[in-house]
């Protein structure tokens, strides 16, 4: 997709980045002890600190990921809101407390507060490490994502960008820095997503979505045979047909433009329906709907095909509610578009087509997350790994977890969370809002999930596209702080002062983990770029069946099980580590990445929590068991 | 010195009775939301099934659970500072 670059655009992202670094250096000024920038010295105010944890949790993944998978695939992106807001129902009545009486400035610190096991030092830092990074991926792609259509840039300028800027917030000010960001860019961006849905809400339900949609054509044909003989329009000319996938595509051209389109399923009046298309020709060019993506003939779809209001099809409905627009998708028909890619005669050929949905199927699980037709054992397993990692992710992800520490007591720590729930809670219900929002309004760019709810407000005016898409930037800026500052103290705190027992002064403390900061930023860009196109959601997801896997069975056991020991705890990190990355490389999600067929991938399961959590607790017990035992024996 | 807390914390006698309480509601809301995990993987149609105001189970389900974390969220935050105001004497800050 090509997009228009606008300068308000430009100058409101300019100023945001701006103010974001000014106020980083402002308070930098306050990181002057170890305690300043890993902790902000635990004297923030709970109400700005729970906004913050809106503002760490609110990342790509939950702004641009959740949005666009509701877009594209209705209710099951909402499993995603449903999954990580549950979490924080683990991490308010079973986490938040206890880790803010034990802990000190980081994961590890508040898993060996009871132990001083250099085992448990060593691999809670490894967990940190690889989950901050896994989570430092998706943010820089979403960043790379953002700057296309804001900046007009390449991906890897808006990668190279955050990074950057980040780098410079982290390394010049910690942890309060990052705080009062993230609580500016959590209430920004709770108010304008609820901009963007008043502004929804009161359009309400259109079947043209705005005066520049494009009007898709139907052909009618001859069919001989499952053969299309002849267009009624004589001035195409039929070039070719494939099947794929039980469906039959036929390339046309026209004043010598080739186009791909659909057959549709009716037999006793078979027609043509126009697709988007993008084609590498042999010689390497690619053509975007029969034309140099130059051309901008690449254009934003999503319809509604019919709007039901009592009884009788409508054009529109006017201003709508709340829950009233919530119905009137379940009892409307959705175009969606659907993705089928093939070779056809040496080009490689990617179509999207026309795919009308009923609302009714939209609105409820079984759209990406196979669990009614087409269901088999394991992907309803994998519905059941994906909620479950969900659930228990969050109370296990390091960058939220160091959030604890920055607050003065435990019932700010408290306060904070409750916060935190009512504030993303409120957003998750709004990204239901979004993501339909951008389904039906004609601003979806099919190659491209992540942008959706930005398109979406790009409909009601340029000023709120810059806005929140700037808002977006600052989002995955804070995010990218938060998590590097999470790696950051993992380097320099947990493995070089108290593993490596390296002795430093408090100055150099805070040097060494600013050094380690750049040194994790430089090794997200890298990664940023590598990944581009990637999905956000579920990289995202794989950061949170890490955490899952590794850290929530050593919390909760530590918590809550008297039997627990060091090794018991060192050991469930690195099997839950270990087995839960295993079973990502092996899934077939990661095939496909490849370029191998999915089905031959060893486990089929995209979502590895429902094994690696399990084996984690059971990890943990067994270790522990053993470790008791052979103590007792010795002495 | 790297192994206390970041800030001080005090003697907090509340802790058994917030940890069971805690325990609780955290048990009363996985098996919320076990169902909603179990009704889409065994019976995905009830899903679609609309019960009020022409909104189906998984609208009303999906946005129970998100209302439902706030507000046990705000139950579990008034009984804790009930308990700590009753047992600490007012030594929490």
């Amino acid at each position: 997709m090509i997009y228009q670059v606008s300068p308000i655009a430009i100058v409101i992202f300019l100023i945001f980045v701006a103010s974001v670094l000014g106020l980083s250096f402002f308070f930098a000024r306050k990181a002057k002890s170890a305690s300043g920038y890993y902790a902000a010295g635990g004297q923030i105010h709970w109400a700005v600190n729970g906004i913050a944890f809106a503002g760490d949790y609110l990342s790509a993944a939950s702004f641009l990921g959740i949005c666009g998978m509701i877009a594209f695939y209705g209710y099951d992106g909402f499993l995603y809101s449903i999954g990580y807001l549950a979490g924080w129902v683990v991490a308010l009545f079973v986490v938040a407390e206890p880790l803010k009486r034990m802990g000190k400035y980081t994961f590890a610190d508040a898993l060996d507060a009871k132990f001083n096991s250099r085992g448990i030092k060593l691999t809670a830092a490894i967990s940190t490490l690889v989950v901050s990074i896994f989570y430092l991926i998706p943010q820089m792609v979403g960043a790379g994502a953002l700057v296309t259509p804001l900046l007009g840039l390449p991906h890897w300028v808006g990668v190279l960008i955050v990074g950057s800027v980040v780098i410079l917030i982290v390394a010049t000010a910690g942890m309060t820095s990052t705080t009062y960001v993230q609580f500016i860019k959590g209430a920004l961006l709770i108010c304008f997503s609820l901009a963007i849905v008043i502004f929804l809400l009161n359009k309400g339900l259109k079947k043209t979505p705005n005066d520049d949609y494009h009007r898709f054509i139907t052909l009618p044909v001859t069919v001989a045979g499952g053969t299309v003989t002849e267009v009624a329009d004589g001035t195409y000319r039929i070039a070719g047909q494939h099947q794929e996938k039980g469906l039959t595509f036929v390339k046309l051209e026209k004043a010598g433009i080739p186009s791909w389109w659909k057959l549709t399923a009716d037999e006793s009046a078979p027609a043509l329906e126009e697709t988007l298309s993008i084609v590498v020709e042999k010689s390497g060019e690619t053509l975007y709907n029969g034309a140099p993506k130059e051309a901008r003939k690449f254009f934003q779809v999503g319809h509604l095909s019919k709007i039901v209001v009592d009884g009788k099809e409508v054009e529109a409905t006017g201003p709508v509610g709340p829950f009233e627009y919530i119905k009137r998708i379940e009892d409307a028909e959705i175009v969606r578009f659907s993705k089928t890619a093939f070779s056809f005669r040496g080009e490689a050929v990617t179509l999207y087509h026309q795919t009308p949905t009923s609302g009714k199927e939209i609105m409820k699980p079984g759209l990406y997350y196979k669990l009614d037709k087409g269901s088999t054992f394991w992907s309803r397993l994998d519905f059941l790994s994906l909620m479950l990692a969900l659930f228990l992710g969050t109370s296990a992800l390091p960058h939220i977890l160091i959030r604890y520490y920055t607050v003065p007591s435990q019932r700010a720590a408290r306060k904070s969370t409750i916060v935190a729930i009512a504030s993303i809670g409120f957003f998750y219900i709004l990204t239901l809002y979004m993501g339909t929002g951008a389904m039906i309004n004609g601003c979806l760019d099919v190659q491209d999930s992540n942008m959706s709810a930005p398109l979406l407000a790009k409909t009601f005016g340029i000023t709120l596209f810059s806005i929140i898409s700037a808002i977006a930037f600052a989002t995955i800026l804070g995010t990218v702080s938060g998590l590097i500052v999470a790696a950051s103290g993992a380097v320099a705190h947990d493995l070089m002062d108290k593993y490596l027992k390296i002795e430093m002064t408090e100055k150099a403390k805070v040097r060494a983990g600013r050094l380690a900061a750049v040194a994790v930023g430089i090794v997200a860009i890298v990664l940023g770029i590598i990944f581009e196109g990637q999905n956000v959601n579920f990289l995202v997801g794989l950061a949170f069946a890490i955490a899952a896997s590794a850290n929530l069975p050593a919390i909760f056991m530590l918590l809550f099980w008297k039997k627990t020991t060091a090794r018991g705890i060192a050991w469930a990190i690195s099997v839950g580590m270990v087995a839960s990355l295993a079973i990502i490389l092996l899934s077939p999600t990661m095939f496909e990445i490849y370029g191998l067929p999915p089905a031959q991938a060893p486990i089929p399961l995209r979502n590895p929590g429902i094994i690696s959590i399990p084996l984690g607790f059971i990890t943990l017990i067994a270790a522990s068991l053993l470790t008791k035992k052979k103590r007792t024996q010795e002495s | 010195m790297l192994h206390g807390p970041a800030v001080e914390i005090g003697k907090d006698e509340s802790i058994p009775k917030k940890t069971r309480l805690g325990l609780i509601m955290f048990i009363i809301y996985m098996i919320v939301y076990a169902g909603f995990v179990f009704i889409g993987m065994t019976f995905p149609k009830a899903m679609g099934t609309q019960i009020i105001l022409g909104l189906n189970l998984a609208f009303l389900y999906g946005m129970g659970l998100i209302l439902l974390a706030g507000i046990m969220g705000l139950v579990y935050n008034h009984a804790c500072t009930r308990y700590e105001n009753k047992l600490n004497q007012g030594d929490q800050k």
